[in-house]
C-alpha cells in the first residue's frame, strides 16, 4: 500500500487558493456602486442569457464572478433559502446580512473539503430606507467575508477597480453618473472599447414596489451612457 | 425543511434533481400541514368561510372581484376579508372556500410563482401558472373531502403573448377555462346569472367593474354568506384589474362610486 505524500496544512491552503485566484481572474470583473436610489451593478458580459446578477429577495440582489456553473447553484440555493424563510416567517426577515454568512459557511466549507474550491467570488447587496445605507457583502471563494461601503469591485483586476471606484464615488450620485464611474473604472484595466451591448448592467432601486430588483436593457444602458 | 440555519448544502440544487424550479416541493410537508392529518368534523361550525368571488372578460383583459364577508356557521366572522391576491405581477389569484386554508394556498401559489421566475429568470405562461394552482387544489383533496374545501379562481394575461384567460376549478383539482367569466363560492350562482344578462366581452374597465360589482350586489341580496357594501363602514368589495399594465387594484373611492350607481339603481326600482 502507497504512503500518501505529507503536505503541509499551509501549502495545501495556499494551493486551493491560488487555484480559485487564476479560475477567477480568467473571467471579467464587475463592479456595484451605490447611488442615490440603491445600488448598481455593471459587468463585462458577452452572453445576452447568461447573467451574473440575480435577484434573490424583495430588497436583496446577488452578483458573483467565476465559474458559470458553481455561482448558479449557489444562486438557486440562495432564492430557496430566502423563500423558505419568508414564508416561514415574514418578508422584512429576510437580511442579506444571514444570506451572506451562509455563503461564507457554504464556501468556506467547500473550500476545506475533499473536492476542488469553488472559482466564485460574490456580492450580496441589501437596500433599506432613504437613509440607511446600502449593504453589500463581500464574499471570496474561501468563506472569507467583508462588509463594503459605497463601491466595490470583484473578480481578477478587483484591486486596480476599486481603486478607481474609491477615487472618483461621490455621495448622492444619480443612475446615469453610478453607470459612468461604474463603466469607466471596468475600462481602466484594458485599452478595449466598451459598448452597451457589452454590458450587463442590474441593480435595486428603493423607490420601486416590494420587489426592487431591476435589469437595464440596451437601449436604456446605451441612453444612460449617451447623456454626458 | 424546517432548519434557516446558515448550512446552504441540502438547498444546493443537484443536476437533473426533483425539486427543478419549485418552492413547494422545499416546504412540504414540514411547513405545509399534512392534509391527511386533519378531522374536522366537530369544528364544522368553527371553521371560517370566505364565500362569492368571480371573474370576467372585458375588452383589455379581465376583472376579478370578490365580496367581504366571512361566515362561521350561522355567524358573520369578518366583513372586511380579503379574497383576491395578486398571484404575480400578471395575473390573480380568488379563493372561495374555508378561509385558513384557502388563504395560504394564495400565499403559497403566488410564493411559488414569484420562486420560479427568480430561479428559472422567466415567468411561467399563464397556462403553467393555472397547471400548478389545478396541482394545489387536487393536493388539498384529503382537506376537501373532510369539509375544508377550496375553490379558487384564476386569470390573469399572459405575460409573453398578452392573451388573457380565466381558469376555474372544482375541488377536486378540475381545471377548466372560462372563455366569458367564471364564479366560485356560495353566491355564485346568483352572480352567474347576474353576470349573464350583463356581459359584453367588449366592454370598456367601467361599464365591466360594473357588471362585477353588480353581480357581487346581486349575490349578497340572495345568499346570507355574501356580504353587501358596508355603507356604513365605508367597506366595498375589492375589483382587481388585469391588463397590459399588470395587476392594479380600483380603490376604495372608485369601488365606491361603482356601488353607489347599482344602490341608487336598486332603490329607483323598490
Amino acid at each position: 500500500m502507497a504512503t500518501p505524500f505529507y503536505v503541509a496544512p499551509e501549502q495545501m491552503m495556499q494551493d486551493r487558493a491560488e487555484y480559485a485566484r487564476k479560475g477567477i481572474a480568467r473571467g471579467r470583473s464587475l463592479a456595484a456602486v451605490t447611488f442615490d436610489d440603491g445600488v448598481l451593478f455593471v459587468s463585462e458580459n458577452p452572453s445576452r442569457l447568461l447573467s451574473k446578477t440575480s435577484e434573490i429577495y424583495d430588497r436583496i440582489a446577488f452578483a458573483a464572478v467565476g465559474k458559470y456553473n458553481e455561482f448558479e447553484s449557489l444562486r438557486v440555493a440562495g432564492i430557496r433559502l430566502a423563500d423558505v424563510k419568508g414564508y416561514q416567517y415574514a418578508r422584512e426577515d429576510v437580511t442579506a446580512k444571514s444570506l451572506a454568512t451562509a455563503y461564507s459557511q457554504s464556501l468556506g466549507a467547500i473550500f476545506m473539503g475533499d473536492g476542488k474550491p469553488y472559482e466564485v467570488e460574490l456580492l450580496i447587496a441589501q437596500v433599506n430606507g432613504p437613509t440607511t445605507p446600502v449593504e453589500l457583502f463581500h464574499i471570496l471563494y474561501d468563506g472569507s467575508i467583508v462588509d463594503e461601503r459605497d463601491v466595490v469591485a470583484i473578480g481578477g483586476e478587483a484591486d486596480a477597480i476599486t481603486e478607481h471606484l474609491r477615487t472618483n464615488w461621490e455621495e448622492g450620485a444619480d443612475l446615469a453618473g453610478a453607470l459612468r464611474l461604474a463603466v469607466a473604472a471596468l475600462t481602466t484595466t484594458h485599452d478595449r472599447d466598451v459598448t452597451a451591448t457589452d454590458l450587463e448592467v442590474s441593480g435595486l432601486d428603493r423607490t420601486r414596489g416590494r420587489r426592487q430588483f431591476f435589469r437595464l436593457d440596451q437601449e436604456e444602458v446605451a441612453s444612460l451612457l449617451a447623456n454626458t | 425543511m424546517t432548519d434557516t440555519s446558515f448550512d446552504l448544502g441540502p438547498l444546493l440544487p443537484r443536476p437533473f434533481g426533483d425539486r427543478e424550479s419549485s418552492f413547494t416541493s422545499l416546504v412540504t410537508p414540514s411547513i405545509v400541514p399534512d392534509p391527511g392529518s386533519a378531522g374536522a368534523g366537530s369544528l364544522h361550525d368553527r371553521i371560517v368561510d370566505g364565500t362569492t368571488v368571480l371573474a370576467l372578460r372585458f375588452a383589455d383583459g379581465v376583472i376579478v372581484a370578490g365580496d367581504r364577508r366571512a361566515t362561521a356557521g350561522n355567524m358573520i366572522s369578518r366583513t372586511d376579508m380579503r379574497k383576491v391576491f395578486p398571484a404575480d405581477r400578471h395575473s390573480a389569484i380568488a379563493v372561495a372556500g374555508a378561509a385558513g386554508p384557502a388563504m395560504e394556498m394564495a400565499r403559497l401559489f403566488a410564493t411559488e410563482l414569484e420562486h420560479y421566475e427568480k430561479v428559472e429568470g422567466d415567468v411561467l405562461s399563464l397556462d403553467g401558472k393555472a397547471n400548478r394552482l389545478a396541482g394545489m387544489v387536487r393536493a388539498h383533496l384529503p382537506m376537501a373531502m373532510q369539509g375544508m374545501v377550496v375553490v379558487p379562481l384564476f386569470a390573469g394575461v399572459d405575460a409573453h403573448t398578452g392573451e388573457p384567460g380565466i381558469h376555474e376549478y372544482d375541488p377536486i383539482g378540475g381545471r377548466y377555462l372560462a372563455t366569458r367569466f367564471a364564479v366560485s363560492g356560495s353566491g355564485g350562482i346568483v352572480a352567474a346569472q347576474s353576470i349573464r344578462h350583463r356581459f359584453d366581452p367588449a366592454a370598456d374597465l367601467d361599464t365591466a367593474a360594473g357588471v362585477a360589482v353588480t353581480a357581487l350586489f346581486d349575490a349578497a341580496e340572495q345568499d346570507s354568506a355574501t356580504g353587501g357594501p358596508d355603507l356604513v363602514r365605508r367597506i366595498y368589495p375589492i375589483v382587481a384589474v388585469i391588463d397590459a399594465d399588470g395587476y392594479r387594484e380600483l380603490d376604495d373611492e372608485a369601488v365606491a362610486a361603482l356601488v353607489d350607481v347599482v344602490v341608487e339603481e336598486h332603490r329607483a326600482r323598490a
